[in-house]
């Protein structure tokens, strides 16, 4: 909670009230303990209170139970990661209390359900113990034989209190999330939560209130990665997708299972990867670009049929939640591992577009931006999320839903003569027809996977292929110089770059402010288009002593991560130094320094 | 716009783009000339002079031009092998797809094409072996298309291995002391799996292969034909046994034989070769197609009068 100041007015009881900026919320408990909910409740909380909000969720992947957690950084400023130190800790359990104490800040709280949590003394000097039956308390408030479901409504309630959140507020949304069912179930959350509200905090020695909020122009929407991907999608104008179900992967072919329909369009469950791709890739044959999507082990199965799509020119887009790899990994948690897969996976010469998308609200656009390139150059696109992106909610401003929507309905003009494969074209981009195009020569192409002709039939010409492998090749050195030219973030001189890529982004932001804030002249650079990279990075780097590559991944045999492999292989430029790190979690700014300050000093 | 909205069911066009407004394509009537060979055919063959692919083909254009279908009323897809250079002899839209892969593909054109019919060729080793788990789904999922098997017993185009059908002891490169696994049979495998339409022919019967196909075309679902088609190259005479004119016996389904019962037509499919010419199986029950338009149908009457940002807005104003 920083930037706290006292007031001298206490609102109520003896407790002082102090006004800050932000708070690190973390809350552990079980899997199906409904913590989730509320770290949802409080997010969308946030974005409604025009308050800016990130969250972090770990999540066992056993089907049922185990520890789980879900931290909320609300604040009133810039929010950019979920933070490294929480100010308070909300346990329901002792494993939750001996597991999490260690990520709250000294001095921070710790609010615990006094009946399972046996408070250790040792801890009791640096953390501000508050315990609460919140167990037994639910319970009695609701009676009957609800058991202890609703606890975390109830914690909900006490955390309103502390943080003098705006109840009207979240009753309305209590009332949004559980009405239409049953009606006992709001009349249930509102009494636990107002059970938990009026609950008596007599060890409690302040209560918090939140500065206001800057005023945004446009409303904004609270929601998690993969949802703002997959409905970036929908704006984009894509009607048709295939899919098989892997986490972190599933949500978004769920939600476009569900809301396609809508829209005239269809999400179809195939029986693998496989299918899934290829059924995509008839999908976009057919007029229109389509989406797959998988997690690592499905995007190395369907590499046979991204290479198809490489030679035949078809658009598509791919989307690809990275978890932790190789093989089955760590399926729930964060790992940015399949830079490589997405650049180069697949046999031959076989170049594709790869983008990666670096916070919740960059997912709607980089859909719809992955559609439209897959369009213009006919091309399949990788969309590069991770598991900390797909999960974590964000709130911001609303798109205009209006204007950013389009249609890309497929034209059917018929058309006089066509070569999909014609040589002569400028930037050798292809131009598809849809089937149903009548062709007035009566030449009609072929889409292939055989090195061809410019009507897409067979050739075995060696000068052909020379002459297509370079066509392929070139139109993504043309999309290169479309592709916005970069900024640093904060001065484009100093000692240390800090260059990431996805997920990063926020706590590379976050370390270089706070880097700035000391006087360390430590700057960053976030690269969304990662193939084929932007022009004009070496300009860049020429500002800086140090350039290291931020990655959650393996610093490899040669010792540097993968996008350092790849910018180093670009530019030659030794100066390049991966920070790398595979445990499965999200950067902590705090790490992030002290690497690159070590980094720094070896070189130096 | 709804992807089921394409040129010739353009029956309630939704919001239509610039590109959609010019959108014409003549309409089919009966009227029509049927395309001729020579409008239909593209690459001369590729295949061995005396393979059994070519009566396939020709058979084909006799379909597309007997049943008076023009270009942009049809595509045609293959995976790999020796039959699935099939597109790049037949001049009209067309993929040729990686092996094994040719069903999912030709899947999602049926799916969001209403108005195209999907012929789909192949071997036995693109369908049975590498792309056997794609055969049982689209069966089962019954997308409207036709599938054509030329199964010739062995792969030709890598030169003599031992493919799915072949029989146990077939002697090839990868089983030189003769093929040792049991060989699956096409036609129990698509009955088990669910197909609504399942054939056999033989590419030595021309006229039988017309009648198969075209039945296969009227057949409102996934349907599917097991012909053989001999491999002069590494399989000569695989099939005489059911060729009269090499002293075989062409054994048509008899007629009292009930094409909709399965069992029946599973027993037909245990007859040991040269078994039984005709179709096994039919049955009529939903596509896929119609259920996905089914299901569009009914959340499109959800949000009627409302244009794509619309009905995205309705989920953006609940996530605020």
């Amino acid at each position: 909670m920083s930037d706290t100041i006292t007031t001298a007015a206490p609102s109520s009881g003896a407790a002082k009230v102090l006004k800050i900026n932000e708070a690190v919320i973390r809350i552990a408990g079980n899997s199906q303990d409904g913590i989730q909910a509320i770290g949802g409740f409080l997010a969308r909380l946030a974005g409604r209170s025009e308050q800016e909000v990130m969250t972090f969720m770990t999540i066992p992947s056993t089907i049922s139970g185990g520890p789980s957690i879900f931290q909320v950084r609300i604040g009133s400023g810039e929010v950019l990661s979920a933070g490294d130190e929480a100010d308070m800790l909300l346990c329901f359990y002792q494993h939750s209390y001996e597991d999490h104490i260690k990520s709250v800040k000294l001095g921070g709280i710790v609010l615990f359900d006094a009946d399972h949590v046996q408070p250790n003394p040792a801890y009791e000097e640096n953390y501000r113990h508050v315990g609460v039956n919140i167990s037994s308390l639910t319970v009695e408030a609701i009676g009957g034989t609800g058991r202890d479901k609703g606890k975390n409504i109830f914690a909900m309630g006490l955390l309103a209190k502390i943080f003098d959140l705006n109840v009207p507020k979240l009753l309305k949304l209590i009332e949004e999330r559980f009405g239409g069912k049953d009606p006992s179930l709001v009349a249930n959350a509102t009494t636990c939560f107002n059970a938990g509200y009026m609950h008596s905090l007599e060890n409690l020695l302040k209560t918090f209130q939140f500065f206001d909020a800057e005023k945004k122009d446009r409303h904004q929407v609270v929601m998690n990665g993969n949802e703002a991907l997959a409905y970036g999608l929908i704006a984009a104008g894509v009607r048709f997708g295939a899919g098989y179900p892997i986490t972190p992967w599933s949500d978004i072919m769920e939600l476009l299972r569900r809301e396609l329909p809508k829209y005239g369009g269809m999400f179809i469950q195939t029986e693998d990867e496989i299918a899934a791709v290829s059924m995509a890739l008839g999908g976009s044959y057919a007029g229109r670009v389509a989406v797959t999507g998988s997690s690592g082990p499905g995007i190395s199965l369907k590499t046979e049929a991204i290479g198809w799509a490489s030679m035949a020119e078809m658009p598509l887009v791919i989307v690809d939640v990275q978890r932790g790899g190789p093989s089955t990994g760590m399926p729930t948690n964060v790992e940015q591992s399949d830079l490589n897969i997405a650049c180069f996976g697949g046999h031959g010469d076989s170049p594709r577009v790869v983008l990666a998308p670096t916070s919740v609200e960059d997912c709607f656009y980089t859909a719809i931006e992955a559609v439209n390139i897959a369009r213009k150059y006919s091309t399949p696109v990788f969309i590069l999320t991770d598991q900390g992106i797909a999960t974590r909610i964000e709130a911001f401003e609303e798109p205009n839903l209006e204007k950013v929507c389009q249609d890309i309905s497929p034209d059917y003009t018929p058309v006089e003569d066509h070569k999909p494969y014609d040589l002569t074209k400028p930037n050798g981009i292809t131009r598809h027809i849809a089937p149903g195009t009548k062709v007035l020569s009566g030449k009609y192409p072929i889409a292939t996977g055989l090195e061809h002709d410019e009507l897409g039939h067979p050739t075995g010409s060696s000068k052909l292929h020379a002459l297509m492998t370079a066509k392929r090749r070139n139109k993504l050195r043309q999309l290169a110089w479309d592709f916005p030219k970069l900024k640093t973030y904060g001065p484009n001189e100093g000692q240390i770059l800090l260059v990431g890529w996805g997920s990063s982004q926020g706590p590379i932001k976050e370390a270089v402010d706070r880097a700035r804030g000391i006087g360390e002249a430590i700057s960053g650079l976030t690269i969304r288009h990662l193939n084929p990279l932007p022009n004009g990075l070496e300009q860049i780097f020429k500002g800086f002593h140090h350039i290291f590559v931020v990655e959650l991944n393996d610093e490899g045999i040669y010792g540097y991560g993968q996008l350092a492999t790849v910018l180093r292989a670009r530019y030659c430029d030794p100066r390049i130094q991966g920070i790398t790190k595979s445990d499965g979690l999200t950067w902590k700014v705090k790490e992030i320094l002290e690497r690159a300050r070590t980094l720094a000093s070896a070189k130096a | 716009m709804s992807i089921l909205t394409t040129p010739t069911t353009t029956a309630t066009p939704v919001a239509p783009s610039p590109t959609a407004a010019t959108t014409t394509t003549p309409p089919v009537t009966g009227e029509r000339k049927g395309l001729t060979k020579k409008e239909v055919a593209a690459d001369h063959p590729t295949w061995c002079p005396g393979c059994g692919d070519f009566s396939v083909l020709a058979l084909y254009f006799k379909l597309i031009e007997k049943r008076k279908m023009i270009h942009e009323q049809i595509t045609t897809i293959a995976g790999i092998g020796c039959s699935s250079r099939f597109p790049y002899f037949v001049q009209a839209h067309g993929a040729h797809f990686i092996h094994g892969r040719a069903l999912p593909f030709a899947s999602g054109v049926s799916l969001s094409r209403p108005d195209l019919h999907v012929f789909v060729f192949g071997g036995d080793g693109d369908a049975f072996s590498i792309g056997g788990n794609h055969f049982s789904h689209t069966c089962r999922k019954n997308i409207k298309m036709t599938y054509v098997v030329m199964d010739n017993w062995v792969y030709g185009l890598t030169k003599k291995q031992t493919s799915p059908t072949s029989p146990l002891g077939f002697k090839s490169k990868t089983d030189q002391w003769g093929a040792v696994d049991y060989p699956i049979n096409p036609m129990k495998q698509a009955i088990a799996a669910g197909a609504t339409f399942v054939a056999r022919t033989t590419h030595t019967n021309p006229n039988h292969v017309l009648q198969m196909m075209e039945a296969a075309m009227d057949h409102d679902g996934f349907s599917f034909i097991e012909c053989l088609s001999e491999c002069v190259e590494f399989y000569e005479g695989a099939f005489d046994a059911s060729n009269p004119r090499k002293g075989g016996v062409f054994k048509e389904v008899p007629k009292d034989h009930d094409v909709t019962n399965e069992g029946a037509a599973y027993a037909l499919a245990g007859d040991p070769f040269p078994g039984y010419f005709g179709v096994f199986y039919k049955n009529t029950k939903p596509t896929k197609n119609a259920k996905e338009a089914e299901i569009i149908k009914s959340y499109q009457s959800k949000v009627t009068g409302l244009k794509d940002w619309q009905i995205l807005q309705k989920n953006f104003d609940r996530m605020k």
